[in-house]
C-alpha cells in the first residue's frame, strides 16, 4: 500500500467529519444568545434618506419585526411575500435591516418586488449586523414593546413557520401588553 | 390500493436489489458461474418493481389522490395534468424515487449489454449498482416513503411549488438525475476493476460509452437547469453559483476529466489508477450533491424544509460507499502503477493530463466555495455565504487556459509532437480566431469590453482548431470520419460557442430599471420598449397581471412581449414570468416588478446578446457526445473486447 494512495481516503474522511459537524449546527434549532436580551444598540441612516436616522429607541413602544435582508440574497426573495403577508395579517410594522448592500441594489430590489417595510435601516458596512449576531441573511427578529428580542428565525421564513410560530408569537406579544 | 401496490413494489425492489448485490459477489469470490448469472435477472426484476412503484405514484398524482401525504403536499386539482405528473419529482420523496428508478434503468441497460461483457465483469458491475440501490431503497423506505397515507385526506392539495411550474421542470430533473446516476455505472466499473485487478484497454472500452452517456445526460440536465433559471427567476442571469447548481456542476467537471483520462488510458495504457480514482470521484460528487441538496446542511440558509435524520443517513451512506471504495482503491490501486512511462509535455496525453489537472482543480475550487460556509463555521469564523465574486475569481482563470489547451490538444499527436508541426498547423486557426473573435463583437454588439473580446477570440480558437483537425483528417479520405472523431470535434466546437456566448453576454449585456406608465417607452441598445398597459388574466391555478410591451428598432416593430406577474391561488405565492424575445444574436427580456402609483409599473429591461449561444454550445457538446456514442467501435465491443484484452496500447489509424 502506497501512502500517496491513502490521500483520497483521508480527504473524504475530513469531508465527512466536516459535513457531520455541519449537520449538528442547525442554526434554526440552536437558541440565539440574543433571545430575551435587549436589542443591540444601533443608529443608522435609513435607506430612503441619509438625513433620516433610525435608532434602537425607535423600536420601543410597539411590537416590531426586524428583518435582515440584502438584494444579493436569494433566500430573501423567497421569503419576501411572507414578510408582506405577516405584516398585513398582524399589523406589526416590519423594520428592514439592509445588510452589506449597495443603495442602488437595495432600492432596485424594493422597486421590483415591493416594499413590505415600514422603514429600512441601511447597514452598508454590516457592523450593526455583527452586533445583532447576523450569521447568514435573511434573519428575522421579533422585538417586543420594551425593545427585547423575543424570537429569532435564521434563514428564510417558511409558510409553516409563519403560521405555527411567527404569527402566534406576534399576536401574543401584541395582546399581552407587556 | 394503488399506493399500497407502489409501496409493496418498493419493498420487493429492495429484496431484489439485495439479491443482485449479495449473490453475484458471493459467486465472484467463489468463482461460481451460477451465482454470477443471478445478477442480470435480478436487475431486470428490480427495474420492473421500481417501474411499478413509479407508475403507482404518478397515477396517484394523476388521480389527485390526496390521501397520499406526498401528493397532497405537492399537487392540486387545478394543476394541469403534465405538471401533476412532473410533480412526482417536485420534492424530496419523489426525487428519490426518480433517482432509484433511473438507477434501475441504467442497471437494465448494463444487464442488456452484459452479453458483450465477460460474465464476471458484468455481474460484478451489476452487484455494485445493486448495492447503491439497496442504500437508496432503505433510505426511501425508512425516512422518505412517498406512499405514506394521511387520514383524513384533505379536500385540496397544497399545490406544486410555483417556481417549479415550468416546462423546464418536466425534463430538467430526469436529465440531471440520469447524469448523476449514470456515473454510478462508471463507478461500478471502477470497483470491478479494483476487484478483478484489471484495467486494460478492454476495460476502458467498456467504461467509455457509459461514461459518455452519463456525461451527455448531465450536460443536458445542467444546461436545462440554467435555461430554467433564466426563464423563471426573472433576473436575466443564467448561472447563480447556488449550492444546488454547484452540486450538479462538480460531477460534470470531474466527469469531463474522466472522459479525457479514459481516452488516455485506452490509447496509451497509462493514468490507470488516476482514471479509476476519477470514476470513483465523479460518483462521490454525485452522491455529495444529493447529500447537500437533501440534508439541509447548506440549504438551511436557503429555505428548504429538511429533516436531520435524512442528512445523517445520507452522510453515513456516503461514508460507507465512498470511504469504502477509496479504501479499496488505496489497497488495490498500486498494481496498476507498474511499468508507467514518463509523459512528454508536447504530446496529446501531456495536454490531457494538464486538462485533468485544471478540471479537477476547478471542481475542487467549486467544492471549497460550496462548503466554505460550513468550514468557516466549524473554525469559529462565523457564518458566511460565498457568492459569485469568489467563483468568478477562481473559475475563470482556471477555465480560460483549459480552452486554450483544448485547441492545442486537437492537433497534438499521442506520445510526442514536434514543435514545428504544432507551429505549422496552429497558425491558421490562430489567425482565424483572432480575426473572427475581434470582428464578431464589432459587427454585432460594438466595441468596448476588452475581456469579452478576448473571451470571444478564445471561443473562436476552440472552434477553429476543432474544425482544422476535421478538415485535415478529411483531406484525401473517401470515407466519412469515424463518428467518435466527429463527436469530439463537435463537443469542442460546442465549448467554443459556449465561451463566445458567456463572454459577449457578460461583456455587452445591459439592464435597465425603469418606471413605466402606459404609453411610455424606455430604450436600450437601440431598442425602444413601449409599455401599453396591463391586463388581468386567469390561468388554471393562478391569476396574473400581464403587461403588454411592444419593441421597436428604428421605428419598426420587431416584437411583442408579455411579461406577467402570477399569483398562485393555493399557495398565494407570486411569481414573475418574464417576456422574452428569443433571437440568435440577442434576447430581449422584460420582467415586471411591482405596480407603482397609478397604472405605472417598475419594469426591468435586459439586452442579452449571444445568450442563446451559451445553451446552444452546451447542447452542441452534448450532441457531440451522442455522436461519439453512436460510433461503431462501441457496438463491436464483444469481439474487439476479446481481441485486445491484453494490456498493450492499441494503435489505430485515427489515434
Amino acid at each position: 500500500m502506497r501512502w500517496r494512495l491513502v490521500i483520497p481516503v483521508v480527504v473524504v474522511l475530513m469531508l465527512i467529519v466536516l459535513l457531520g459537524y455541519g449537520l449538528t449546527r442547525r442554526p434554526d434549532v440552536l437558541p440565539s444568545a440574543l433571545i430575551d436580551k435587549p436589542a443591540p444598540q444601533f443608529d443608522l441612516p435609513t435607506l430612503a434618506s441619509d438625513r433620516e436616522r433610525i435608532r434602537t429607541a425607535d423600536l420601543k413602544g410597539k411590537v416590531t419585526l426586524v428583518n435582515v435582508w440584502a438584494s444579493w440574497c436569494v433566500a430573501c426573495r423567497a421569503e419576501h411575500a411572507l414578510i408582506t403577508e405577516i405584516s398585513r395579517r398582524t399589523g406589526v410594522p416590519v423594520v428592514g435591516l439592509n445588510y452589506k448592500d449597495t443603495k442602488e441594489g437595495a432600492l432596485r430590489w424594493l422597486g421590483r418586488y415591493g416594499n413590505p417595510f415600514a422603514v429600512v435601516a441601511f447597514d452598508r458596512s454590516g457592523e450593526v449586523g455583527i452586533d445583532w449576531g447576523v450569521a447568514a441573511v435573511p434573519e428575522t427578529f421579533v422585538v417586543d414593546r420594551q425593545g427585547t428580542i423575543r424570537y429569532k428565525v435564521v434563514g428564510a421564513i417558511t409558510r409553516d413557520e409563519m403560521n405555527d410560530t411567527l404569527v402566534p408569537t406576534l399576536e401574543r406579544l401584541k395582546a399581552s401588553g407587556s | 390500493m394503488i399506493p399500497e401496490i407502489g409501496h409493496f413494489a418498493l419493498i420487493l425492489a429492495l429484496g431484489l436489489a439485495t439479491i443482485q448485490t449479495v449473490v453475484p459477489l458471493y459467486g465472484f469470490a467463489r468463482s461460481r458461474t451460477d451465482c454470477l448469472a443471478v445478477a442480470a435477472p435480478a436487475a431486470i426484476g428490480q427495474f420492473a418493481m421500481l417501474g411499478i412503484a413509479f407508475a403507482a405514484l404518478a397515477f396517484a398524482f394523476y388521480g389527485n389522490d390526496f390521501s397520499v401525504a406526498y401528493v397532497a403536499a405537492n399537487s392540486n386539482t387545478h394543476l394541469p395534468w403534465f405538471y401533476r405528473i412532473a410533480a412526482v419529482w417536485g420534492a424530496h420523496e419523489g426525487s428519490l424515487l426518480l433517482w432509484m428508478t433511473l438507477l434501475s434503468c441504467w442497471s437494465l441497460a448494463v444487464a442488456a449489454a452484459s452479453r458483450t461483457l465477460p460474465r464476471e465483469v458484468a455481474s460484478c458491475v451489476l452487484a455494485v449498482m445493486g448495492a447503491v440501490s439497496v442504500g437508496f431503497l432503505l433510505f426511501t423506505l425508512f425516512t422518505s416513503n412517498p406512499f405514506t397515507r394521511q387520514f383524513p385526506p384533505p379536500a385540496e392539495g397544497r399545490d406544486l411549488n410555483p417556481l417549479l411550474q415550468d416546462p423546464g421542470l418536466v425534463i430538467h430533473p430526469p436529465m440531471l438525475y440520469m447524469g448523476y446516476v449514470g456515473f454510478c455505472v462508471a463507478f461500478a466499473f471502477a470497483i470491478t476493476a479494483l476487484l478483478t485487478g484489471r484495467v486494460d484497454s478492454a476495460w476502458t472500452r467498456w467504461t467509455r460509452p457509459w461514461t459518455t452517456a452519463a456525461w451527455v445526460f448531465l450536460t443536458i440536465g445542467v444546461t436545462l437547469g440554467s435555461w430554467w433559471a433564466y426563464n423563471e427567476l426573472g433576473w436575466g442571469g443564467w448561472w447563480f453559483w447556488d449550492p444546488v447548481e454547484n452540486a450538479s456542476f462538480m460531477p460534470w467537471l470531474v466527469g469531463t476529466a474522466l472522459i479525457h483520462s479514459l481516452a488516455v488510458t485506452e490509447k496509451r495504457g497509462i493514468f490507470k489508477s488516476w482514471t479509476v480514482l476519477l470514476a470513483i470521484s465523479a460518483f462521490a460528487l454525485s452522491l455529495l450533491g444529493t447529500f447537500l441538496v437533501r440534508s439541509g446542511v447548506l440549504i438551511s440558509v436557503h429555505a428548504f424544509a429538511t429533516d436531520p435524520a435524512r442528512g445523517v443517513y445520507i452522510l453515513a451512506f456516503f461514508a460507507i460507499v465512498i470511504g469504502g471504495s477509496l479504501l479499496l482503491y488505496a489497497i488495490r490501486a498500486p498494481q496498476f502503477e507498474a511499468g508507467t512511462e514518463p509523459v512528454a509535455a508536447l504530446s496529446r496525453e501531456g495536454l490531457l493530463l494538464l486538462n485533468n489537472i485544471f478540471l479537477v482543480v476547478a471542481a475542487a475550487g467549486v467544492l471549497l466555495g460550496t462548503l466554505y460556509p460550513i468550514l468557516a463555521d466549524s473554525l469559529g469564523m462565523g457564518r458566511i455565504s460565498v457568492g459569485p465574486p469568489y467563483f468568478n475569481k477562481v473559475f475563470i482563470p482556471l477555465t480560460a487556459p483549459l480552452v486554450l489547451l483544448m485547441g492545442a490538444a486537437a492537433v497534438m499527436a499521442w506520445k510526442r509532437t514536434r514543435a514545428e508541426v504544432l507551429r505549422s498547423r496552429l497558425w491558421v486557426p490562430l489567425l482565424i480566431a483572432i480575426g473572427l473573435g475581434v470582428a464578431m463583437p464589432l459587427l454585432t454588439v460594438g466595441a468596448g469590453a476588452l475581456a469579452a473580446i478576448a473571451g470571444c477570440v478564445l471561443g473562436c480558437w476552440a472552434i477553429a482548431t476543432a474544425l482544422e483537425d476535421v478538415v485535415r483528417r478529411c483531406r484525401g479520405r473517401r470515407i466519412m470520419l469515424p463518428r467518435n472523431v466527429l463527436g469530439m470535434a463537435l463537443a469542442h466546437v460546442g465549448v467554443g460557442v459556449f465561451v463566445i456566448g458567456i463572454s459577449l453576454v457578460s461583456g455587452f449585456g445591459g439592464e435597465h430599471d425603469v418606471r413605466l406608465a402606459p404609453g411610455e417607452s424606455a430604450s436600450m441598445a437601440g431598442y425602444d420598449f413601449t409599455f401599453l398597459g396591463t391586463r388581468h388574466v386567469e390561468g388554471p391555478n393562478f391569476v396574473a397581471e400581464v403587461g403588454d410591451f411592444v419593441v421597436r428598432k428604428d421605428g419598426e416593430q420587431i416584437a411583442e412581449l408579455y411579461p406577467s406577474k402570477r399569483r398562485y391561488n393555493a399557495s398565494g405565492q407570486t411569481m414573475t414570468e418574464s417576456g422574452i424575445d428569443v433571437g440568435f444574436w440577442r434576447d430581449l427580456y422584460v420582467s415586471l416588478g411591482e405596480p407603482l402609483s397609478g397604472d405605472a409599473w417598475s419594469v426591468r429591461i435586459y439586452h442579452r446578446p449571444f445568450i442563446r449561444w451559451i445553451w446552444g454550445g452546451a447542447f452542441l457538446s452534448a450532441f457531440g457526445g451522442l455522436l461519439a456514442l453512436s460510433d461503431k467501435r462501441y457496438r463491436r465491443r464483444a469481439r474487439a473486447g476479446k481481441a485486445v484484452a491484453s494490456d498493450r496500447p492499441r494503435k489505430t489509424a485515427y489515434a
